[in-house]
């Protein structure tokens, strides 16, 4: 019974902190004057409307689902990777690169192999802050932070001295290397969904695996929960806090790959550190940690995110659509006072129930 | 009606867990100005029943009568308002505070605006000063001793005014000497008209201090009765109902080979200083070494540096012939060593996760509980199962987390999950630290047959009866030297205590031999 409170709760709680989220933007909307009915209508609207804005959706969640279970492998161990997006920008660059050097190759070669490349690079990245943090304590926050910039500017360099000549963006990758595919994109009405969408769906299977069923899995998270008994285990924490960042890094790599072979098929000049990264981090704090919530709470991004797009055609703009999921990130970060609530809430009817 | 004798009135109160009851129907009263004590095995229900009246749970049925009057505790906020105060045995402490801050934590004496130190560190002398006990208010938190931060508590719950203080277990963690201290304080608060609800495993204290007793079993209220009419016997046998025998009878030991061999150890505690300072020490396969000492003459570091979890300074360390010095934790557990540590929640336990999986702690790399790097949970959980039936473990299940176990119970897991491995050397900390008499009695026993079996028992304790009863040898441990080895058939607490006090063994037994002519020529 008890285990069953826990699993209602830890489905009630993301579930309220969206309904008070999207309160939140309704108020908003309706201070700013604009109709919440109509805004919502169009966002249902713009997620679900036909099959192109349906496949944008889940194209958008596929690269959250796997930041995000990057994250959660980390943060179950104890670690808290900021990097996600730094990380994810070094898979996209080194599978874009692999797939100009190699326009060629069969695609059953290919895009394997960029898959390959992005991750590892996404790993390497990852590992560098992992290694520092195991090595000398060095706080593997800063660490990451700091390497989001350098590999902003890296890449940027790339894209402009390396790939092309003095260009912002690089040429199409070839088809051969294209996670696209005629199926999805005719079946989706012609949206940038891909074949990483697979990828992200295995990927939540072997994570969980990897977490629950493997001895590497038992030890990541006994690290995370109590370093001192896991030592006094024979657990080794360096290699423990090094494979939680490499893993992390390899999924938002992955992440990375994604947008650069499916969504985009080319690299170009960034303002700013890929999107994914923090989306994949807020993506899977709303979904607990757990690969099933991950994967919800990437498609609700999904669904707001591109539903959202519509919003302007009655009026409301954009903004709200970012307030709304602000709102809902916000509610997820204090879920603790939900938790608290509810707790309150469960004792007073149990003994309710005692005295019946 | 006029007033109530009583200060508390627990009626009927049933607490379940899903569809187990940890507290059965218990009744339970406490007269102004006594103190009480509360009696029963691991897992009886005792903590939780104090939760209750402490407002930390809610009751699933039940009433509670606070000086006659019916009163819902709903919250700790509420018990403090009622005048219920509780000293958790697991304090609630940040390090990095102030005594002071401590106290005022959550009841700031403001003046006006900014929080009155000054205010704050009279009221807090003045409290402390009235019942005789003193604290240094600006002090770190993190830098006082265990003792001195259970007397934080105790004040915190004065500052704010309780009129009965509850301790759980009080005394696990403290010393001989805290404990002497803690009974003198809780004397004077009786004294100022306080009454005072206090756990405790050991019947001696029980019988030093409290009024009336209690006593719970499973869950369920069996007696209340008047200390000085029953023996420590009785109380014992009322405890588990059977007839419980203190001694351990145990056999001569056969000693063969040494599994342990310690030369020349230097270990440096955390600030630096040599904590271990050129030790010697061997333990031999078929015997129990013990270990006395008063707490912080190194033993923590020794056994540290022995299971590979402090650096080794110089010296060495030599377990089943191979030279085990500085090697990583892992080498040395594979190298046939059981370590039960002496803070189970700190080393021994990964308390959020499951009974089962903290039983596997130091197994689940290893065939038949996983294979391959894949584990397999029905191997983990069905072994769980067996160990907390052989060591009768109190849960509900296995696969509660180990957080929801009675503290007793958490520590038998601990000694199941080492002494199931069959280590050539057993390494034991406080082995019976928060455990009941019955449950004493047993691990007892499981040590002495691990040495009848041909085992070395290395074992650390500040009971002395602990260590009289169960070793074959006691090395005694001052300033991180062994200081001498006695035979506990030759010795005994008096002279055990001026050892571990630095006095050499000669003038100890002549000291002793003194005291005992002298009470000899008085009569
Ligand atoms: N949150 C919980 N969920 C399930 N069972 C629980 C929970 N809390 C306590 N229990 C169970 O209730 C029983 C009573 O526990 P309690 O902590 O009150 O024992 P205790 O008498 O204080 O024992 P000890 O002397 O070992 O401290 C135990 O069997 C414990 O496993
Ligand atoms: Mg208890």
């Amino acid at each position: 019974m008890n285990k069953k409170n826990e699993l209602v709760r830890s489905i009630a709680v993301p579930v309220i902190s969206v309904l008070a989220g999207l309160l939140l933007g309704a108020i908003i909307m309706l201070v700013f004057q604009y109709n919440p009915v109509e805004g919502y209508g169009a966002m249902i609207e713009g997620a679900f409307g036909r099959a192109y804005n349906v496949g944008e959706v889940v194209r958008l969640a596929t690269p959250l689902i796997l930041t995000g279970l990057g994250f959660s492998v980390a943060y179950t161990a104890g670690f808290f990777n900021i990097g996600l997006a730094g990380q994810a920008l070094c898979g996209w660059i080194a599978s874009i690169w692999l797939a100009m050097t190699f326009p060629d190759l069969p695609k059953a070669l290919l895009v394997p192999l960029c898959i390959i490349a992005g991750t590892l690079a996404g790993a390497l990245w990852a590992g560098i802050a992992g290694f520092f943090r195991a090595q000398f304590g060095t706080s593997e926050v800063i660490v990451t932070i700091m390497l989001n910039y350098t590999i902003l500017y890296i890449s940027n360099h790339i894209v402009r001295y390396v790939l092309t000549d003095n260009a912002d963006a690089t040429p199409k990758i070839s088809p051969n290397a294209s996670l696209r595919s005629d199926f999805l994109t005719q079946l989706s009405g012609g949206s940038r969904l891909n074949g990483g969408i697979f990828l992200a769906l295995l990927m939540i299977v072997l994570v969980w695996v990897l977490m629950k069923r493997t001895t590497a899995g038992f030890e990541l998270r006994s690290v995370g929960l109590n370093p001192l008994a896991s030592e006094y285990a024979g657990m080794n924490a360096k290699k423990n806090i090094i494979l939680a960042m490499v893993i992390s890094g390899a999924l938002a790599g992955m992440g990375g790959v994604v947008e650069g072979l499916g969504t985009f098929e080319n690299l170009y000049v960034l303002s700013a550190a890929p999107e994914i990264g923090f989306d994949g981090l807020a993506v899977s704090l709303l979904g607990g940690g757990n690969p099933i919530g991950i994967l919800l709470s990437s498609l609700l991004f999904g669904v707001l995110k591109i539903g959202g797009l519509k919003m302007p055609s009655v009026g409301v703009p954009k903004e709200i659509v970012e307030i709304v999921i602000a709102s809902i990130i916000f509610f997820v970060g204090i879920n603790y006072a939900i938790r608290y609530i509810m707790d309150k809430f469960a004792a007073k009817k149990m003994t309710g129930k005692g005295e019946a | 009606m006029g007033e109530s004798q009583y200060v508390i009135e627990m009626e009927n109160i049933t607490k379940a867990f899903g569809n187990f009851k940890a507290n059965d129907n218990i009744n339970l009263r406490v007269k102004k100005g006594e103190i009480h004590a509360l009696l029963g095995e691991n897992g009886a229900g005792k903590s939780t029943l104090m939760n209750i009246l402490s407002g930390l749970l809610e009751p699933t049925s039940g009433t509670i009568r606070i000086n006659g009057k019916e009163e819902k505790i709903s919250s700790p906020t509420v018990a403090n308002r009622l005048g219920i105060g509780m000293v958790h045995q697991h304090f609630m402490l940040i390090d990095n505070f102030t005594i002071a801050e401590n106290i005022i934590l959550g009841s700031e004496p403001t003046n006006g605006v900014a929080i009155d130190n000054k205010q704050a560190y009279q009221d807090i002398l003045a409290v402390s000063e009235k019942y005789g006990f003193k604290v240094e208010p600006g002090e770190l938190v993190g830098n006082i001793s265990v003792g001195m931060q259970q007397r934080v508590e105790i004040l915190k719950t004065l500052y704010r005014g309780a009129d009965l203080l509850i301790f759980d277990e009080p005394t696990a963690v403290l010393t001989p000497q805290e404990i002497d201290e803690l009974i003198v304080i809780m004397k004077e608060l009786v004294a100022e008209g306080k009454s005072i609800i206090i756990i405790t495993h050991k019947l001696d204290e029980i019988k030093a201090v409290a009024d009336r007793c209690t006593i719970i079993r499973r869950g369920k209220s069996i007696d209340t009765v008047n200390v000085a009419d029953v023996s420590q016997q009785e109380l014992a046998d009322l405890m588990v109902g059977r007839s419980v025998s203190f001694k351990t009878p145990k056999g001569p030991s056969h000693p063969t080979k040494p599994v342990l061999k310690i030369k020349d150890l230097v270990v440096k505690e955390n600030r630096g200083l040599n904590a271990v300072n050129g030790l010697n020490l061997e333990v031999r396969a078929g015997e129990v070494v013990g270990i006395a000492g008063i707490d912080g003459n190194g033993q923590s570091e020794l056994l540290q540096a022995i299971t590979g979890m402090r650096k080794v300074e110089s010296g060495t360390v030599e377990i089943n012939g191979k030279d085990m010095t500085g090697q990583r934790p892992r080498t040395i557990t594979e190298n046939s060593v059981g370590h039960v540590p002496e803070d189970r929640h700190r080393f021994g336990l990964v308390l959020p996760m499951t009974l089962a999986e903290n039983i596997a702690l130091q197994t689940y790399y290893k065939e038949p509980l996983s294979k391959h790097g894949i584990l397999d949970y029905k191997m983990i959980n069905s072994h769980a199962r067996e160990l907390i039936e052989e060591f009768d473990v109190r849960t509900t299940n296995e696969l509660v987390p180990a957080s929801a176990l009675s503290g007793g119970n958490q520590q038998k897991a601990i000694i199941a999950r080492e002494i199931d491995r069959d280590p050539d050397l057993l390494i034991v900390a406080q082995p019976t630290r928060g455990l009941d008499v019955g449950a004493i009695e047993y691990i007892h026993k499981r040590l002495i047959e691990q040495r009848d079996s041909g085992k070395g028992v290395l074992c650390v304790s500040f009971e002395l009866d602990e260590i009289l009863n169960v070793s074959d040898r006691i090395a005694v441990m001052f300033e991180g030297q062994v200081v001498g080895i006695v035979d506990p058939k030759e010795t005994n607490e008096q002279e055990l205590g001026l050892l571990m006090a630095g006095v050499p063994l000669e003038r100890a037994r002549a000291e002793v031999a003194q005291v005992k002519e002298g009470a000899v020529s008085h009569e």
